[in-house]
């Protein structure tokens, strides 16, 4: 049993995520706020929403981490914010990485004019200073955590693009891409069935990277009054009212600091799945 | 610079030559297509999105009457067709005429002349901050990789990345204002304090420019604080790409033959590793620029810093399109303007380097 346990220990590479130990941690933070989102309503220790207590308590055992200026418990508050922040994100990436690389793909595989133009228009974006664009978008559509999304993806999408473009650039140049396309393989079964395997590992890698952007900044919306609305929980609005009273130091630290913990396990476990894969994907991520 | 040309002469195309003039033509005329872009794209976008920029920027009372919203579209010449109010928004343009601000009712020329120094002053100070910081730290992180040293650097800097900026703002301000009271407040000066004569609207220089040191000392009091704030980031950001580019020039043969024949670790370190690592670290530090002044959205909001960002978010909230663009056209120009400018010191530094653009 040992013995069988000790080669699968040895088979697995130097590099292996699991022996990096902010990867771990890393891994361990967002289990822990997975949790809490999930069984929110079992483990807050007050209603979210609930006006019982008293105003701007500090923390204490019944309040751990205090009141804010409506009564309401902060601390049950984070727990449910949990249940906005993590999942938002995770969409927010999964869109934007989306139609980057739809973008990146038609791009590299059709090259020439449309190439050029798409890469133009990516020059662009990059060129577009993403916040002042998200807030006019989340503006005009109004003021909703949706939007918010909505306008973050619209600013997000062309560091995926670029990446799977030159990805895509590199593997068309395989032979098998050649051999396929010679037995009338159509263009999108080209690149699903022959492109995308090159793909899917660095658009994985570089998505876990801006994880923790994406909820930067959808935080940061909400603090400016352009995402979720009150009286929903989400972190970034509850600092929002820690710089309104900001000499209550409680109600601004406390959802500030869940921020951080999430953003920085996610940057933990992206930054050890980029120097856990094989140098050519954390070049290819790196340029 | 003497322009490198000669192998490549037959092609036909006159631009197309590796010389440093057709380079330089080339690269100036991809910028002025890049900032159009830059203004189709935000003009098309928000007339794409839904939202009454007549309702958000009249009173309630105001938007009811039909005759004022007709009077309001007709000034701003909101009741043209989109495509008319795109040419002539880029034939002004061409006329350095940003138009007029929904919300301020002033050209937006005007408007960012008075915001954009309070922004480019703290940016400045935070590029140079993080510079002089990302550059020590990567370097001491690449040095000792993997020992104690590179560990708690890392784990710095991967902090100093994912803090939230208007957190830390906030919690700056909370220690060094309220408790402390080492930090003077919000603000560029204090209140009722006279801003020296306008030069370069930059308030310290101004200050110096005008021989007043204490309004000097008062300016830079100010803008300390917002300055260490927006900089947390990028020195984050410099230090990982510092310590990262530092180490994949360690691994280079030439690095090792510069060992063995006996060079002193600093000599090798300062002129092998470093030397070449520079020049990307100088790309890094121009994009890190143009994204401070983005960046400064949530920290002036904080310190009430009469600012871009300010500028900024009182323009998308009105929806003020006018408004919107400039600042747009603004942070973008300065984007394309740094990667020129490096994209130039690329060419002069290294001049085997052709151009792939």
């Amino acid at each position: 049993m040992s013995a069988i346990l000790k080669k699968f220990k040895r088979s697995k590479s130097a590099n292996s995520i699991w022996r990096q130990p902010l990867a771990v941690v890393g891994i361990v933070i967002i289990l822990t706020w997975t949790i809490l989102a999930v069984f929110a309503p079992w483990i807050a220790p007050y209603d979210p929403n609930a006006q019982d207590a008293d105003k701007f308590l500090t923390p204490s055992a019944q309040h751990w981490m205090g009141t804010d200026e409506l009564n309401r418990d902060i601390w049950s508050r984070i727990i449910y914010g949990a249940r906005i922040s993590l999942p938002y994100s995770l969409l927010l990436v999964f869109l934007s990485a989306t139609l980057g690389s739809i973008i990146g793909a038609i791009s590299g595989y059709a090259g020439g004019k449309v190439d050029s133009f798409l890469m133009r228009v990516t020059d662009v974006f990059f060129a577009f200073p993403g916040i002042v664009l998200a807030m006019a978008v989340a503006a005009a559509l109004g003021p909703q955590i949706r939007n918010a999304v909505i306008a973050v993806t619209i600013v997000a999408w062309p560091v995926y693009a670029r990446l799977v473009r030159g990805l895509i650039l590199n593997a068309k140049q395989n032979d098998y891409v050649t051999a396929s396309a010679l037995l009338g393989s159509s263009a999108l079964r080209t690149m699903v069935v022959d492109l995308r395997p090159n793909l899917s590992g660095p658009v994985f890698v570089l998505a876990s990277l801006e994880v923790g952007n994406a909820l930067l900044l959808l935080s940061g919306l909400s603090f400016l009054g352009l995402g979720a609305q009150p009286p929903a929980a989400e972190w970034g609005s509850m600092v929002s009212m820690g710089a309104v009273n900001f000499d209550r130091w409680w109600v601004g630290l406390f959802p500030g600091l869940a921020i951080l913990t999430a953003v920085l396990a996610f940057n933990f476990i992206g930054d050890s799945l980029r120097d856990a894969l094989d140098p050519r994907t954390a070049k290819a991520l790196r340029d | 610079m003497r322009p490198v040309s000669g192998e490549r002469k037959t092609r036909k195309r006159p631009l197309s030559g590796t010389g440093f003039a057709p380079f330089i033509i080339r690269r100036l005329l991809t910028s002025i297509i890049l900032v159009f872009g830059v203004t189709f794209i935000a003009f098309s976008i928000t007339q794409l999105v839904p939202g009454d920029p007549v309702a958000a920027n009249l009173g309630q009372s105001a938007y009811s009457d039909p005759e004022i919203v007709a009077a309001f579209e007709k000034e701003f010449g909101l009741d043209q067709p989109v495509p008319v109010q795109y040419y002539k928004y880029v034939t002004n343009l061409l006329q350095g005429d940003l138009g007029v601000s929904l919300s301020s009712k002033r050209p937006v020329a005007e408007d960012l002349k008075e915001y954009f120094p309070a922004t480019l002053e703290i940016a400045l100070i935070a590029v140079l901050l993080a510079l002089v910081v990302g550059l020590l730290l990567g370097i001491i992180s690449a040095v000792t990789r993997d020992r104690l040293a590179d560990q708690i650097i890392r784990v710095f800097s991967l902090t100093g990345v994912s803090m939230p900026a208007f957190w830390t703002a906030l919690t700056a301000f909370y220690i060094f204002f309220f408790v402390l009271g080492w930090a003077p407040g919000t603000g560029r000066l204090e209140p009722g304090g006279e801003a020296p004569p306008t030069v370069t609207g930059l308030f310290t220089i101004d200050a110096l420019i005008a021989g007043d040191f204490s309004t000097f000392r008062q300016a830079f009091s100010y803008l300390l604080l917002p300055a260490v704030v927006l900089a947390i980031y990028a020195i984050g950001v410099l230090t990982r790409f510092t310590r990262a580019s530092m180490l994949e020039i360690l691994g280079n043969d030439y690095v090792r033959a510069a060992r063995a024949k006996g060079l002193p670790e600093f000599t090798v370190i300062r002129r092998h590793v470093l030397r070449p690592a520079l020049l990307s670290i100088i790309t890094v530090a121009g994009v890190a620029f143009s994204s401070l002044l983005a960046g400064s959205v949530l920290v002036e909001n904080v310190f009430s810093w009469p600012g871009l960002g300010q500028y900024a978010y009182r323009a998308a909230v009105g929806l003020d399109l006018p408004g919107i663009m400039g600042v747009s056209m603004v942070v973008a120009t300065v984007y394309i303007t740094m990667n020129l400018i490096v994209d130039i010191l690329y060419r002069i530094i290294d001049p085997q380097m052709k151009d792939s653009a």
